[in-house]
């Protein structure tokens, strides 16, 4: 899901630019506030994800993935922290591995390091507050919440890649929201498996991070946050929604005089006057029915885990 | 080339990938320039042009995978082509400032520049341990795997998971010894 340099146009950089910082600079102010004695642990965290994401998950026919981390960041230290760790990861990338552009590192540290973990601690609270403390309910919201963060991260490159005229809107959501609804799968999964672990061994490591309270003016500006990413999400829907029609429109006009040429233009046309008239229906349904198949996996993963049997089976 | 101060590299490299940016995406003969003159650079710098040729390589698919979404769109192929293009000068671009300068340089650099002292510290931090947390993992693979000898999906699965989690566990106790020793040196937040 890294950008690399050369896709976004001047006027996208500049913008993620600007609010990658504004979000980075109040998360930086809320991690001085932490105890000086988590500030290792940030650089060290850091340091772990990217180790972490190293590590091979096998999933069919000799392709495997690996971790994102955003949320296992976010649910181990903290929405603030994990902001700074995650931003840490992808300069590393960046200017050590090439790996991320530079021009673009500010669209890839709103989308990795601050949408993503921002998203994945507010799902977390949101499930945990209704689902309660249990050990069971924690790995849910944690799975439920890199699930969610993964496909809002992808769809938010998707949005970045679209205003820079790159792709088109509705295929590059499609295209983009598809595979990272599958991806995100892998990605709960594997954040809830790491998450037992950590908590079976030492439940401690996850308390002090997740019981601390977010100050009130924080939790406002973190709002702000949200509100301009929704608008610069929501914004290109206005501005390519009539792009989309036009061209529909287009394909009409000209698929009409291209059918007396073409004797069967019918089952292309079909699908494209489909996808022109309900797109966002489409894509509403289907983001629900995704969320809807995401938090049944996390809750059939978070059970078996947490069944009380299988540890005593597992660690003979 | 290796000797030139990091912050000229840095800076050279930046503008150099923002005027490959914001060149417009048929300006081809640009793109050649610019290309032929990377290759110049990397002869000047001696870099092993085979290795750096390698690691673009490497790289690569990422850029290609994201540029096979501008092929969706009708009409998608120059600017599939414009798209890979571009980001392959960037990705040279790059991978050339890599090959010849030390992170810890560019790292100097950060702190010069102004940007926060806490994220320039956490990047620190990170440069540091992660070469020893990547051995450790090493150690640990090859523990767990020198133990196991079932090999199904899920046992990999529970396996990489358990490395994982340990990992973060024995990080945060590494990260309580360095805190220690970080003020035992006299370190201030």
């Amino acid at each position: 899901m890294h950008v690399p340099d050369g896709f976004l146009d001047l006027r996208t950089l500049a913008s993620t630019a600007a609010l990658a910082t504004v979000g980075l600079g109040l998360a930086l102010r809320e991690v001085r506030r932490l105890p000086a004695r988590r500030v290792p642990m940030i650089g060290l965290a850091a340091a772990f994800v990217f180790t972490a994401q190293m590590l091979n998950f096998p999933v069919a026919a000799g392709t495997s993935g690996h971790l994102i981390g955003a949320a296992l960041a976010g649910v181990l230290l903290g929405p603030a922290a994990a902001i700074v760790a995650m931003t840490a990861v992808l300069l590393l990338q960046s200017l050590m591995f090439a790996d991320g552009g530079i021009t673009a590192l500010g669209a890839n540290v709103l989308n990795l390091a601050i949408i993503a973990p921002l998203v994945a601690c507010g799902i977390y609270a949101c499930v945990r507050r209704v689902a309660g403390d249990s050990l069971q309910a924690t790995l849910l919201a944690a799975g439920f919440a890199a699930w969610c963060s993964t496909l809002v991260a992808a769809l938010s490159c998707a949005t970045q890649l679209a205003v820079a005229g790159v792709v088109e809107w509705g295929t590059v959501l499609a295209a983009m929201g598809g595979v990272h609804m599958l991806i995100g799968l892998g990605e709960a999964v594997i954040t809830m498996l790491i998450l037992a672990v950590v908590i079976r061994s030492r439940p401690e490591l996850l308390d002090v991070a997740s019981t601390r309270p977010v100050p009130h003016r924080a939790r406002a500006a973190y709002a702000v946050m949200a509100a301009i990413g929704l608008m610069v999400l929501i914004a290109p829907l206005a501005s390519s929604l009539p792009d989309g029609l036009e061209h529909v429109a287009e394909q009409f006009g000209f698929a009409g005089r291209a059918a007396a040429a073409h004797p069967a233009p019918l089952p292309d046309y079909a699908v494209t006057a489909l996808a022109g008239d309900w797109p966002w229906l489409s894509a509403v349904v289907a983001g629900a029915v995704g969320a809807l198949l995401a938090f049944a996996v996390a809750w059939f993963v978070a059970r078996a885990l947490a069944a009380p049997g299988r540890t005593a089976a597992r660690q003979q | 080339m290796h000797r030139l101060p990091a912050g000229a590299k840095l800076a050279a490299a930046v503008a150099c990938i923002l005027l490959v940016v914001l060149l417009p995406r048929t300006a081809w003969p640009a793109y050649g320039i610019v290309a032929a003159g990377l290759v110049v650079l990397a002869r000047l710098a001696a870099a092993d042009l085979r290795q750096l040729l390698l690691r673009l390589l490497l790289l690569e698919p990422f850029v290609i995978g994201i540029a096979l979404l501008a092929l969706l769109r009708p009409g998608g192929w120059p600017v599939f082509l414009a798209m890979l293009a571009k980001s392959t000068l960037c990705l040279a671009c790059m991978v050339l400032l890599t090959a010849t300068t030390r992170f810890s340089d560019l790292l100097a650099v950060l702190w010069r520049v102004r940007v926060p002292a806490l994220l320039v510290t956490t990047v620190a931090l990170m440069h540091r341990y992660l070469f020893v947390l990547v051995e450790e993992m090493g150690r640990m693979n090859r523990a767990r795997r020198s133990r196991t000898f079932v090999r199904d999906r899920t046992s990999a699965w529970r396996g990489s998971a358990q490395v994982a989690g340990q990992l973060f566990v024995r990080t945060s106790e590494r990260a309580e010894r360095v805190y220690l020793a970080m003020c035992a040196r006299g370190w201030k937040n």
